[in-house]
């Protein structure tokens, strides 16, 4: 403990150093996607609310997620919602010490991207079958 | 050489004291998630423009209620730990992080009362 100054040591490369993946985009995704889902409790939380609340204060808000903003919203959470579920099984497929040759992990992270948005449609095909 | 003593070897959790234990209640949320979100989603699917009697109607079912609660419970736990790790990735300055911890744990903490308060409510009749 002779000298307790911080010493000009070389880092370990970092993300900019490395060649963009998509494994690496998808890794950055999972963590975006679940913090844009902590925002989105919000409104969950907000709905239970004013569900709770009153008829006119629970219109007001039904009306709030039914214009196009809204919309715009609810379309991005359940994109955030199922990306991040389809990660997390990804997750614990690793978990189990499977699924890391190379080749499965680019199987695993492009099932993860067109599985979100296929099922992203989907969702919003049958909530406007209900809907309508 | 390893300054550890056998005994805090043997028990195996680090300096921190809590070793897996983050990570196995990220993974037991997890996997609770999946059936709880399902069923969120089929729940607001299923109450999209409907009137507020509708929905209270359906909560008033006291499986649906206790579902939708401990949907919220295993969700907003999941995002506690979660959002824990973006904070500890990314704020170093010392008194920021542990205002950014403490903050995350009464968010999460302060959205599950009020919509378990909500659910509870709308099933109660009140």
């Amino acid at each position: 403990m002779s000298d307790s100054k911080p010493k000009a040591r070389p880092l370990s490369p970092h993300l900019q150093i490395y060649r963009p993946m998509l494994s690496t985009a998808m890794s950055i995704f999972h963590r975006i996607t679940g913090v844009a889902l902590a925002l989105g409790m919000i409104g969950l939380a907000w709905w239970f609310t004013a569900a709770s609340v009153s008829d006119a204060y629970f219109g007001f808000v039904q009306g709030f997620f039914y214009h196009w903003f809204g919309r715009l919203i609810l379309f991005g959470f359940t994109w955030a919602l199922i990306h991040h579920m389809l990660g997390g099984f990804r997750h614990f497929i690793w978990d189990t010490g499977r699924g890391f040759e190379l080749k499965t992990v680019e199987w695993l992270v492009r099932a993860n991207l067109f599985g979100s948005i296929l099922l992203t449609i989907l969702i919003w095909v049958i909530g406007y079958g209900v809907r309508a | 050489m390893s300054m550890r003593s056998e005994l805090s070897k043997v028990r195996g959790l680090g300096s921190a004291k809590s070793g897996t234990e983050h990570f196995w209640q990220q993974r037991v949320t997890a996997i609770a998630n999946v059936p709880l979100v399902i069923f969120v989603v089929w729940f607001v699917i299923a109450h999209l423009g409907a009137k507020r009697a509708d929905v209270v109607a359906s909560i008033q079912h006291p499986l649906t209620a206790i579902v939708l609660i401990l949907a919220m419970a295993s969700i907003l736990w999941h995002m506690r730990l979660g959002l824990q790790i973006v904070i500890e990735d990314y704020v170093h300055a010392p008194a920021l992080k542990l205002a950014c911890l403490l903050a995350n744990i009464f968010f999460a903490t302060g959205l599950f009362a009020v919509s378990a308060y909500a659910i509870l409510k709308m099933s109660f009749g009140l």
